[in-house]
């Protein structure tokens, strides 16, 4: 392929050149012929090597790869560790209230009431006796396949990346907000020192690095899992086949990625 | 304006001019905007933009290059072998190093220098064990006011493979549902034990060592077959003939068995 283009081109100099300098023009070419393969062979080990320079580790393929979490409401104790760790590894401000996942404490009185404390409070807000029934329920970016935030960025600073996570690209980030109004989950906050949305990535440097989130490495209830989704022998894979699941707003038909096994129907 | 279309107009007439003016004044200014425009495009979207979606694809690589502080427990399990040992054998085998220990990636990178955190003040286990009325059933939990106060809790625990000082020593202490189900039904009298068999183990690391089940109709024949000895209130089916595609806990559960 190399060879047949620089002959072409070297007959095109040859037909266009003074004709006394013939000579020249075939030598020219035959070193031209000589060189180009090289050149190209050259050309080609170098490009491989800065694209194979760019990938995180050995050789991480985005496309290889499906993100989603399981989160199992049933095993949750609301010790709050997920979100300290979700502080420090992702360097979120720790005064203000900013979090990428929280946890928030459901109770439901007899009178059928519900009140969502979040779980700096150490006990429910009613008396033990009035509890008809009490949970923790964490929460997260659910990382949708159908984004409302990503719809709504007037620049393409937040988008959903071909391992299936939604992020956002700080650097580019006009700090306008309009994804914190779009997103039901209530999962991005304007990051007060950059002015820029920010959001749960599933730690997206750790799981391109094989780690897991640091949300899912501290949780010691096990009631984050975390995944492939369409690898069967994934612990996620496994747990989506053997759990009753729902998702977050169903209705919405934002197709969340993170699924909630033994969810009360009054986490919303 | 009215001016400009006039002389166009004119112009067109007369056949002097093939395009009006007014059309190249146009063209210019549109051709002039179209160069505007592919300059700014060129300044104002960043290199990699589009590449891959409708956003910046080395933003990706920026993201994902952001450092690590949390190591992972298969990283301290590359030196803290002996600790691992117990651990894994325990009943905090699924809970990660770094869930009581903190953000230990620097430790593993540095680690004479860089230490992570060992709580041992009583405060700490309480975040997990303390009761609270919204944790799951059956986790186990302490009231710290009144749980040997004063007390850090590693004097009688150890974190890395916690368990009671002492253990528990009927079924009941953990298996409360099935016990008190049990305890109404016809088979109050029956011990747990005629049909399971636990190890010591089991007490102390209740999911490794699970107690037997029977596995067979024969077992429940036993008791219930036609020929079976023992006192005759014993409700009594002919094996051979009763449910013979089943096993019997498919239809009866053993716990709370009923009896028509």
């Amino acid at each position: 392929m190399a060879d047949a283009g620089t002959g072409r081109q070297a007959g095109q100099v040859r037909q266009t050149g003074d004709p006394t300098n013939a000579n020249l023009d075939r030598r020219d070419f035959l070193k031209t012929c000589a060189v180009a393969p090289i050149a190209g062979v050259m050309l080609y080990v170098v490009r491989v090597a800065a694209g194979e320079g760019d990938q995180r580790g050995a050789a991480y393929k985005a496309t290889d790869h499906d993100y989603g979490m399981a989160v199992d409401i049933s095993k949750c104790i609301g010790c709050g560790r997920c979100a300290e760790a979700c502080q420090i590894e992702n360097d979120v401000p720790h005064e203000g209230g900013y979090c990428r996942t929280w946890v928030g404490r459901y109770v439901t009185t007899i009178d059928s009431e519900t009140i969502v404390q979040t779980i700096d409070k150490p006990k429910p807000a009613v008396d033990e006796k009035t509890i008809l029934r009490t949970f923790f329920a964490p929460k997260l970016c659910n990382h949708c396949a159908k984004p409302p935030c990503v719809q709504v960025c007037p620049v393409g600073a937040t988008f959903i990346t071909q391992d299936g996570v939604v992020l956002v690209d700080k650097e580019y980030c006009i700090g306008c907000r309009y994804c914190i109004q779009a997103c039901p989950y209530g999962a991005r906050y304007l990051d007060p020192r950059s002015k820029t949305a920010d959001k749960c990535t599933f730690c997206y440097h750790r799981v391109t690095r094989g780690l897991v989130p640091a949300c899912v490495e501290v949780c010691p209830a096990g009631a984050r899992i975390f995944g492939e989704l369409h690898d069967r022998a994934s612990p996620l894979a496994r747990y989506l086949r053997f759990s009753k699941l729902q998702v977050l707003k169903p209705h919405l038909n934002t197709e969340p990625k993170v699924y909630y096994a033994n969810l009360d129907g009054e986490v919303r | 304006m009215a001016q400009d279309d006039r002389t166009g107009g004119t112009g067109d007439h007369h056949g002097r001019r093939r395009i009006p003016q007014q059309v190249t004044r146009l063209a210019v200014l549109l051709l002039l905007f179209a160069v505007a425009l592919v300059v700014a495009r060129h300044y104002l979207i960043p290199p990699t933009f589009g590449e891959i979606g409708h956003y910046r694809a080395a933003s990706v690589g920026e993201i994902a290059a952001r450092p690590v502080k949390y190591a992972g427990r298969e990283a301290c399990a590359d030196c803290h072998q002996d600790v691992i040992e117990v651990h894994s054998r325990g009943r905090h085998q699924f809970v990660g190093c770094e869930a009581c220990h903190g953000p230990a990636a620097a430790h593993a990178t540095n680690p004479t220098d860089v230490k992570p955190r060992v709580p041992r003040e009583r405060d700490f286990c309480p975040r997990c064990h303390e009761y609270d009325a919204s944790r799951p059933t059956g986790f186990p939990q302490i009231e710290q006011a009144t749980h040997n106060a004063g007390q850090p809790c590693i004097t009688c625990h150890n974190p890395h493979a916690p368990a009671p000082p002492t253990l528990p020593s009927s079924c009941a202490a953990c298996h409360g549902e099935i016990a008190r189900a049990k305890a109404a039904s016809h088979h109050a009298t029956v011990p747990c034990t005629r049909c399971h068999e636990a190890s010591d183990q089991h007490r102390d690391v209740p999911r490794a060592n699970p107690p037997t089940k029977p596995t067979t109709r024969e077992f429940c024949g036993g008791c219930h077959g036609k020929d079976a000895g023992g006192p005759p209130e014993i409700a009594r089916v002919d094996l051979a003939r009763h449910g013979q595609r089943f096993l019997c806990w498919q239809c009866h559960y053993p716990h709370t068995p009923e009896v028509r």
